[in-house]
């Protein structure tokens, strides 16, 4: 045999094995269930993909095992045992839920809290931020194969964690904030002990920014992946950082008029034209930087002056409907309160949660897509499964 | 009519037809002006609020009114949600409504039969929902009656023009709609449980359906826990007297 022959044969052999490959192998149509648990999914969300060979042709998410019906459960709560139960919604950055609630009810009652409060208010809104977005830094990474930034990530958000809870008395679940202003003051040495924090805080970004932007792997898994146009992100209405990453430039921290600090500081709103995974998690760092910069302006600027105002020993809210949002971690939450001027709890409260409206576009999203970037897509539009199932 | 609107702003801001109450900003007034211009008597009342504007639509200019907004640059769908305005039973533990009552016993029967919010309303069953523009931040909440459901002329379903042809956005919201109140959206691709298993029976956030942990224990269940030890014991009017 020479040479020339026994490539031939080899050649033809590989085309047989090929084509019995082919043939064995017939994966059309082959339906793969992701989740419940699955570390990616931020709780128990599943996605039922089915499958062409390593493509997805179709998706549905199923949302639900965390359905605790808060909707219902406000009607029969009076205003300031809501607080508790919104503290549940998105766990990660819980202060950030009872903000905007509370601003819906001040607003109906015509009260507004104090300077303070309201500073204080702004500092832990984006101290949650911080630490709801650090989280997602180290998890993104995790789930491209990192694991380094994992750890990082849990380490400094510990501080930030620390700090809440020695302001609020709840590491997660503060409830702290109060229809006409707050709970209690800052503890003493609280102020310099969260600057220092902030510090290190931004030392994670830049630590994150080594192991990862420009890190080869990572770049290659995530650019180019998922990419949501401008108009498709505002059809299905997505907000916060994925809508950012679209290149939509707004921010309702900065566009929407606030009884709320931010007004007062001086910070920046990052936008990336790509839409792509990489943009999301890009705009989310410079988010987080941006916050701790509002947390320092803002303590150095804190006014002195009570942290209550006057409000009637039984809240009574007057009849009428609101809607308030505010710019929460995860995008635009707002709560939606109809009060019938009964002496109990809002007649309905709609709570308009991100994640439910930046889940609802992963069927269109994970069309066509493989599936080892189904989960860095899942990770990076970043959702908590609370902020979906409420 | 009961409403839910303090009488002097009610007086003054809701307005069916004209334009009496100033618009809290000039763009807010342009797109409600806008909508007017192009649904004519499909708008039926429009309202502001110091930041902020309702309008509430015929249930025939619904799906119309949604691609006249987007028109006018309100592109962002916020969320499709409703509201059930059959009166329920007060938390202070009087019986507002009972469900075992002979039909017609209701203290809501008659004129004044449901509550109404703000740009009013006629019927048991509200949609309503939330747009925005992103570029000059201008929100705008659109309301349309849904009809009485089970409460009205021969039953049937609540029913409300579907948003999904022009919003895809719209299907989740809309599924969560139809599962909570039991609406039926016309045009929707494919109404079906999103949170609640298959099998479920009832719409959970009608008024009428009985939250179990309340019927258990009635608001606000126990009021004065037990007191720590070396704490004094709480008076009858549960205040703890001054030492």
């Amino acid at each position: 045999m020479s040479v020339s022959e026994q490539q031939k044969a080899a050649y033809v052999a590989g085309q047989a094995a090929d084509a019995r490959v082919r043939f064995e192998l017939e994966t059309e149509g082959m339906t793969l269930n992701i989740g419940p648990q699955h570390p990616a999914t931020h709780g128990t969300l599943r996605v039922i993909v089915r499958l062409d060979g390593e493509q997805v042709v179709w998706a549905d998410p199923v949302a639900g095992y965390m359905h605790r019906g808060y909707e219902k459960l406000c009607e029969v709560r009076d205003y300031a045992q809501v607080t508790t139960l919104v503290n549940r919604i998105d766990w990660l950055g819980s202060f950030c839920n009872e903000v905007p609630f509370i601003l819906a009810a001040e607003e109906l009652m015509g009260i507004e809290a104090p300077p303070r409060a309201q500073y204080i208010r702004t500092v832990l809104f984006e101290m949650g931020r911080v630490a709801n977005l650090t989280l997602f830094l180290g998890d993104m990474a995790a789930q491209v194969g990192a694991l380094t930034p994992v750890f990082y990530a849990f380490r400094d958000r510990e501080y930030v964690l620390n700090l809440i809870e020695a302001a609020t008395g709840g590491r997660f679940h503060p409830n702290f904030d109060r229809i006409g202003g707050l709970k209690e003051d800052l503890p003493k040495g609280w102020i310099d002990e969260t600057k220092l924090v902030m510090r290190k805080i931004r030392h994670f970004c830049d630590e994150i920014d080594d192991l990862l932007i420009g890190n080869r792997i990572f770049e290659e898994r995530c650019r180019g992946i998922g990419v949501i146009p401008r108009d498709v992100a505002l059809e299905y209405g997505l907000s916060g950082a994925n809508a950012r990453a679209s290149g939509i430039d707004w921010d309702l921290r900065r566009d929407e008029p606030s009884v709320l600090a931010w007004k007062d500081a001086d910070w920046k709103v990052w936008t990336h034209p790509d839409g792509d995974s990489f943009a999301r998690y890009w705009v989310r760092q410079q988010e987080v930087r941006e916050s701790t910069r509002i947390v320092e302006q803002l303590l150095d600027g804190l006014p002195s002056g009570p942290i209550r105002a006057k409000t009637p020993a039984r809240i009574r809210v007057p009849a009428g409907e609101t809607y308030v949002h505010t710019e929460n971690p995860l995008g635009e939450m707002g709560y939606y309160v109809v009060s019938d001027g009964s002496p109990g709890g809002p007649f309905r409260c709609k709570i308009r949660t991100p994640s439910f409206s930046n889940v609802s576009i992963v069927p269109w999203l994970l069309r066509g897509v493989y599936v080892p970037d189904v989960i860095t897509i899942l990770a990076s539009l970043y959702f908590i499964l609370g902020d979906i199932d409420r | 009519m009961s409403r839910l609107v303090p009488e002097s702003d009610a007086g003054g801001a809701t307005v069916t037809d004209s334009g009496e109450a100033a618009a809290p900003s000039a763009r807010i007034g342009e797109v409600v002006d806008g909508l007017r211009a192009a649904l004519g008597d499909g708008l039926i009342a429009h309202h502001y609020s110091a930041r902020d504007a309702w309008v509430r639509v015929a249930p025939g200019s619904w799906r119309e009114a949604a691609r006249v907004s987007r028109e006018l640059g309100l592109s962002y769908l916020s969320f499709v949600s409703a509201i059930d305005w059959k009166q329920a039973p007060g938390l202070g533990g009087e019986k507002l409504w009972d469900p075992d009552a002979e039909e017609g016993d209701a203290p809501g029967d008659g004129p004044g039969r449901w509550l109404t919010g703000v740009a009013g309303g006629e019927t048991r069953f509200q949609v309503f929902a939330r747009l925005h523009d992103v570029v000059r931040h201008v929100g705008l909440t659109l309301k349309v009656d849904a009809g009485d459901g089970p409460d009205g002329p021969g039953g049937g379903a609540p029913r409300a023009e579907s948003w999904v042809p022009l919003f895809r956005g719209a299907d989740w919201h809309e599924r969560e709609c139809w599962e909570m109140y039991g609406i039926e959206f016309d045009g929707h691709p494919g109404l079906r449980h999103l949170y609640l298993p298959g099998e479920f029976e009832g719409f959970p956030l009608r008024k009428d359906f009985p939250l179990l942990a309340r019927e258990v224990k009635p608001w606000p269940g126990l009021v004065n826990v037990e007191g720590l030890p070396g704490e004094d014991e709480p008076t009858e009017s549960g205040d703890v007297e001054p030492e």
